[in-house]
């Protein structure tokens, strides 16, 4: 960010400095204020504080010794923290202390033009801030539940409950045992059996049947190929509880309902508009003159597909096949409808405990299945990478 | 010689008869079997399914954990023709209704129960319990109030009336109370003066109502409605309510198993069973699997074993006396039951008919206020 400086920096006037700097340490005041029983308290102290920080810094000090006054500034809201509240307050407060340090520099030396256009108005900067702290915010927002289950996740307690000894860092509150339990429990793990045993075979149907209509869809002479695509899409348009409940019955009349190759079909089923929108997506950059070249050199359609069309639409293929695979390993509301007891799986599992018992052993199960998610989704990255690199649509 | 040529053809003759009998009921080997989850289905598991597959090493098992949705489901699997399910474990007010429905079977409990060890027959050792031709009891459960001991404010007594929950002023706090108007009406009107043996004639009339929830509407700021059995005890131990009701069992293992500090007050406690029924429509080699594993999972001796694995009271007469200690703690089990004499003084028993007549009106009028 700051290896070229497009608009020098500059002293701000105090007037700007220290309101702005006042604000964004009341903004965290307030939070620890109404911790402690008065948020107003808080935002007045905290709002002092940093503007008394910032005129000292900026017009006491000055830049000349902007790294000691930093260090001073972790200090010294470590140390308050400490007195506080313990050592996690201490870590807040060095955190918090960093921030304001670097904060007050950046306001009061007008650092934040450095890198943007000399000509832009106070407007069009404010917004330029704006604009990424709302993305953090939304951003934020959208990681946090999952950011809270996993240190849950090795409560050493049997409830969903932050303890003080997990506050304090007391490693007597942390504890495997919800992992111990899952690996143990013959429930968890006939519940993790059948979702192995689900979602590959649901996958393989889905990516092998899903390919296929792609590739005949993305013919131009498919009669009603509009209405066809519509027709496999759909699964995913339709509310799950409606197909589920359709499946419900459809299967209980043919025999399929509670049988291992029900709930089979039932995922592909879902599985499939995954593949089409990604193979067909893939197969818009695929070039049909390679095929035709192909047939021209003596490749029968069979060879031609496996050995041209194949390799260059493969990752459209394996992200598709990814994403079949989540949505089978993942789903609960058809497997709720189309099995039984004895193909229950692992979210089926997870949903019941949730309800029964709010046992911590779900967020053992659910750090794992987002540890899980994490590398199929880099896999699908990587692929989408090195296929837009193959294609020569990336430099990269 | 003789004797023993008697013998002999006597014993040909049993063993004949017994493999006449056998062929005749002839038996399914497996059989899906559906309850609660969590502790409540454990100590099913622990006292009947497991014994009884020690003797009957070829059957097995599968647990459906899907009682809270059983009357649905029956409802589907009846429509689709497809019974997947051979013994469901409901409380006695879903018995009632899948009985009325025609989805459950209706059974003589001298024929298909066992009867007490001192010859009572069954129908006496359970008496008042089967509340419906369908219902099998297994077990008298409450739902009563557990607190926070140390959240009890400086200088009052710890609560023990079930009027503490409406008293705001000793006891400030947040409390947990069931989303549905059972139990909540009735605490509500008692609270608010009506006498205990006049509660449902008032709560049958609109202005009875309107007063519940007028009594309820004092504290409804302070009030979080919980829907499943286990969000009460998360609650209490987050701290995040001071009191809440719950079922007893699951304040029992808040207390005991997980040594929270929490207490129990039995003040008004509402009693309801929990029990089997069997589904119409299942197969006989099925049903007479079903009908073996409940004559053997209802008998006296394993009715008192499940005490020893939760504290709900064995609904058979005869199991009383046979409730030990717990399995793990070895505490009495006793003393934490809901029928014990020191916690029973104020009870009420879950008003069947009553609610059966009035639970879609009062329910709607409740939901209607709770959005308010």
């Amino acid at each position: 960010m700051n290896d070229v400086v497009i608009t020098e920096t500059k002293t701000m006037p105090m007037g700007f400095t220290l309101p702005v700097v006042a604000a964004a340490g009341a903004f965290f005041g307030l939070f620890v204020g109404t911790a402690q029983g008065s948020g107003l308290l808080g935002i007045l102290i905290a709002g002092v504080l940093c503007a008394a920080i910032a005129y000292v810094a900026i017009f006491v000090v000055g830049t000349a010794q902007e790294r000691a006054v930093r260090w001073a500034c972790v200090a010294l809201f470590a140390l308050g923290g400490f007195l506080f509240a313990g050592i996690p307050a201490a870590i807040m407060g060095a955190l918090f202390g960093w921030f304001i340090g670097w904060f007050a520099y950046w306001i009061g030396r007008c650092r934040y033009r450095m890198t943007l256009a000399p000509y832009l108005t106070s407007g069009q900067v404010l917004w330029h801030y704006s604009f990424r702290v709302l993305c953090g915010a939304i951003f934020v927002f959208l990681i946090t539940p999952i950011l809270v289950v996993m240190p849950l996740s090795f409560n050493a307690e049997n409830f969903f409950t932050f303890t003080p000894e997990m506050l304090s860092f007391d490693p007597e509150g942390y504890s495997l045992r919800h992992y111990r339990n899952f690996f143990q429990s013959s429930e968890w793990q006939h519940a993790l059996r059948n979702s192995l045993l689900i979602a590959p075979v649901a996958t393989l149907l889905a990516v092998s049947f899903g390919t296929l209509a792609a590739i005949g869809l993305s013919q131009p002479h498919v009669p009603g190929r509009q209405v066809i695509m519509a027709i496999l899409i759909s699964p995913m348009i339709v509310p799950l509880i409606i197909s589920a409940a359709g499946m419900y019955f459809f299967y209980s009349r043919i025999g399929l309902q509670g049988t291992y190759v029900g709930v089979v079909l039932a995922h592909a089923a879902l599985g499939i508009p995954f593949v089409i929108i990604t193979v067909t997506a893939t197969l818009v950059g695929f070039d049909r003159s390679l095929t035709r070249a192909a047939a021209n050199m003596g490749a029968n359609p069979v060879t031609t597909f496996f050995r041209v069309q194949m390799p260059l639409i493969l990752p459209g293929v394996i992200s598709g096949g990814l994403f079949a695979f989540i949505t089978s390993f993942d789903e609960v509301v058809v497997v709720l409808f189309v099995g039984s007891a004895n193909q229950q799986t692992l979210p089926w599992q997870m949903f019941t405990g949730l309800r029964e018992q709010i046992s911590p052993t779900i967020l053992a199960v659910a750090t794992i299945l987002v540890g899980i998610s994490i590398c199929l989704l880099t896999t699908v990255e990587i692929l989408r990478r090195r296929s837009e690199k193959m294609r020569g649509m990336s430099p990269g | 010689m003789t004797i023993s040529k008697t013998l002999l053809a006597t014993t040909a003759l049993t063993l004949a008869a017994g493999t006449a009998f056998a062929q005749d009921q002839e038996m399914a080997d497996s059989m899906t079997i559906v309850s609660w989850g969590g502790a409540y289905q454990n100590s099913q598991q622990k006292a009947y399914a497991e014994p009884y597959m020690e003797n009957n090493p070829d059957v097995s098992i599968t647990w459906d954990e899907s009682s809270n949705e059983a009357v649905a489901k029956l409802r589907a699997m009846n429509e689709a023709g497809n019974i997947t399910w051979d013994l469901v474990d409901v409380v006695a007010s879903d018995a009632i209704r899948l009985c009325d429905e025609g989805l459950a079977m209706e059974y003589d409990p001298d024929d298909l129960l066992a009867e007490a060890p001192d010859g009572t027959s069954a129908e006496d050792d359970f008496g008042d319990m089967i509340v419906s031709d369908c219902f099998i009891p297994q077990i008298a459960y409450s739902t009563t109030f557990g607190y926070r001991t140390d959240m009890v404010p400086e200088g009052a007594d710890a609560p023990s009336d079930i009027c503490s929950v409406f008293d705001l002023e000793t006891y400030p706090g947040k409390r947990a109370l069931e989303k549905r108007p059972i139990n909540n009406m009735e605490w509500a009107l008692l609270c608010d003066g009506v006498a205990k043996d006049e509660i449902y004639d008032v709560l049958a009339t609109e202005e009875g109502q309107d007063q519940a929830l007028a009594k309820l509407e004092t504290i409804k700021d302070d009030v979080v409605w919980w829907s499943a059995g286990a969000d009460t005890p998360q609650l209490l131990a987050d701290g995040e309510v001071f009191m809440g009701s719950t079922y007893n069992g699951r304040l029992f293992s808040l207390i005991e198993e997980q040594d929270q500090p929490v207490a129990m007050m039995w003040d008004a406690q509402v009693y309801d069973l929990d029990g089997w029924i069997i589904p119409t429509g299942l197969p006989d080699d099925r049903l007479a699997r079903v009908r073996d594993f409940v004559t053997f999972a209802t008998d006296t001796q394993r009715l008192a074993d499940q005490a020893k694995y939760i504290s709900y009271g064995p609904a058979r007469e005869s199991s009383a006396p046979l409730v030990g200690q717990h399995a793990d703690l070895g505490i009495d089990m006793a003393p934490h039951m809901p029928t014990n004499p020191e916690n029973a003084g104020n009870t009420f028993l879950y008003n069947y008919e009553f609610w059966a007549d009035y639970r879609d009106d009062i329910d709607a009028k409740f939901q209607a206020w709770l959005a308010q």
